[in-house]
């Protein structure tokens, strides 16, 4: 059983415990600058964001190359914004994202 | 967060006793913590499976829970693994998306004031969204930090996400044709789902699709990992450069999505 991405575990959970304790353990921490507050805020939609999009809309070719495309995966993924928009709760949006792929490869049009 | 925790200063004088006001407390969080261990354990599965799909082991995927519990890094992890970015880009979008565990330590940090370092230090591990937003308003009723409570607080969101996801590893490795199943999806389409619940302004909104043109356009032209660098990076940026009015204090977590971030 591979353990390699453990090392990355390690390094993500080195990066991460400071921002949860530092504040805790030394009196007088404050806030920061303003702008890097507010960067950090949009760092969440901006790469979540990112991510989905590259995910669900680029297709790494065997050569290397890289091309667009827009499948039922892109439906999906709409979908499940339009319910967590709607309803503010995810599982519903999974839940038929994942409906629809299936139901999609089911009839051989995904 | 709105506001910063003053210990005493916004909560009623307590009129019961101690140990009444205690057990209250308790049991409120208990109430409102029911929602959030059930969704947690929900998307503990659903992490599960995405990481299995990525290729996480079992042992893998766990440790990223226990270490770094933090759910919305954690997802992006696996995907930022899969499209090959490389490790040092991994935990550079993980200190940013995790740094705004800053805002909710330093809210809490008053009621922690009389701990021990050592208690202070275990209790930072286990802060997330939702035992941030269960904890502080307990402690607010009680007027005063209380270690069960914060404990309760922790381990609401904590066990049922370690647990699940274990489970969604080992089930995702007995699934014949994840594909077949539509499980492929599950990633993107979570991915897309927590940055809608990140939608609080016009400017959120802005970083997002800033975010994704940018992400998609450098993909294209280059590689897939660094286009999601790049536009993870620079749509919160464009977002900032644009004028108007900045929303200086967070609106607080919102543990709907039941994912610990």
């Amino acid at each position: 059983m591979s353990i390699e991405l453990v090392g990355l575990a390690l390094l993500m959970a080195a990066v991460t415990y400071p921002s949860r304790a530092v504040p805790l353990l030394l009196p007088g921490f404050d806030r920061l600058p303003r702008l890097v507050d507010e960067y950090l805020r949009l760092i969440g939609p901006g790469v979540l964001a990112a991510l989905a999009a590259v995910n669900v809309l680029v297709v790494v070719e065997a050569d290397g190359t890289t091309r667009l495309e827009a499948g039922i995966e892109l439906v999906a993924v709409l979908a499940c914004i339009g319910v967590v928009a709607w309803r503010r709760s995810l599982l519903p949006g999974l839940v038929l994202a994942v409906a629809l792929v299936a139901a999609a490869r089911w009839l051989g049009v995904g | 967060m709105t506001e910063r925790a003053t210990p005493g200063s916004d909560a009623d004088p307590p009129t019961a006793a101690p140990d009444e006001m205690a057990a209250a407390a308790r049991r409120r969080l208990w109430m409102d913590g029911l929602g959030i261990g059930l969704s947690a354990a929900a998307f503990g599965i659903v992490y599960g499976l995405a990481a299995r799909q990525a290729g996480f082991s079992l042992v893998e995927g766990t440790a990223m829970s226990i270490l770094v519990f933090a759910g919305a890094a954690q997802f992006a992890a696996i995907g930022l693994v899969a499209q090959g970015v490389p490790w040092l880009g991994i935990v550079l979008l993980t200190a940013l998306l995790n740094a705004r565990h800053l805002l909710y330590s330093a809210a809490l940090a008053p009621w922690f004031a009389k701990r021990s370092r050592l208690e202070r230090a275990a209790s930072a591990h286990v802060l997330t969204d939702e035992a941030f937003a269960l904890a502080l308003p307990a402690f607010r009723t009680l007027g005063r930090h209380d270690r069960v409570t914060y404990a309760l607080a922790a381990a609401i969101p904590a066990v049922p996400w370690m647990v699940a996801t274990s489970v969604g590893l080992i089930g995702g490795s007995l699934l014949p044709d994840p594909t077949a199943l539509g499980i492929d999806v599950v990633f993107p389409a979570a991915m897309a789902g927590l940055a809608v619940a990140l939608l609080t302004d016009r400017r959120s909104v802005i970083a997002a699709v800033a975010g994704a043109l940018v992400g998609v356009a450098v993909a294209l032209a280059s590689q897939p990992s660094v286009g999601i660098l790049v536009g993870g990076l620079a749509g919160p940026a464009i977002a900032l450069a644009l004028p108007g009015p900045w929303v200086s204090d967070p609106a607080p977590p919102d543990p709907s999505t039941g994912m610990p971030e």
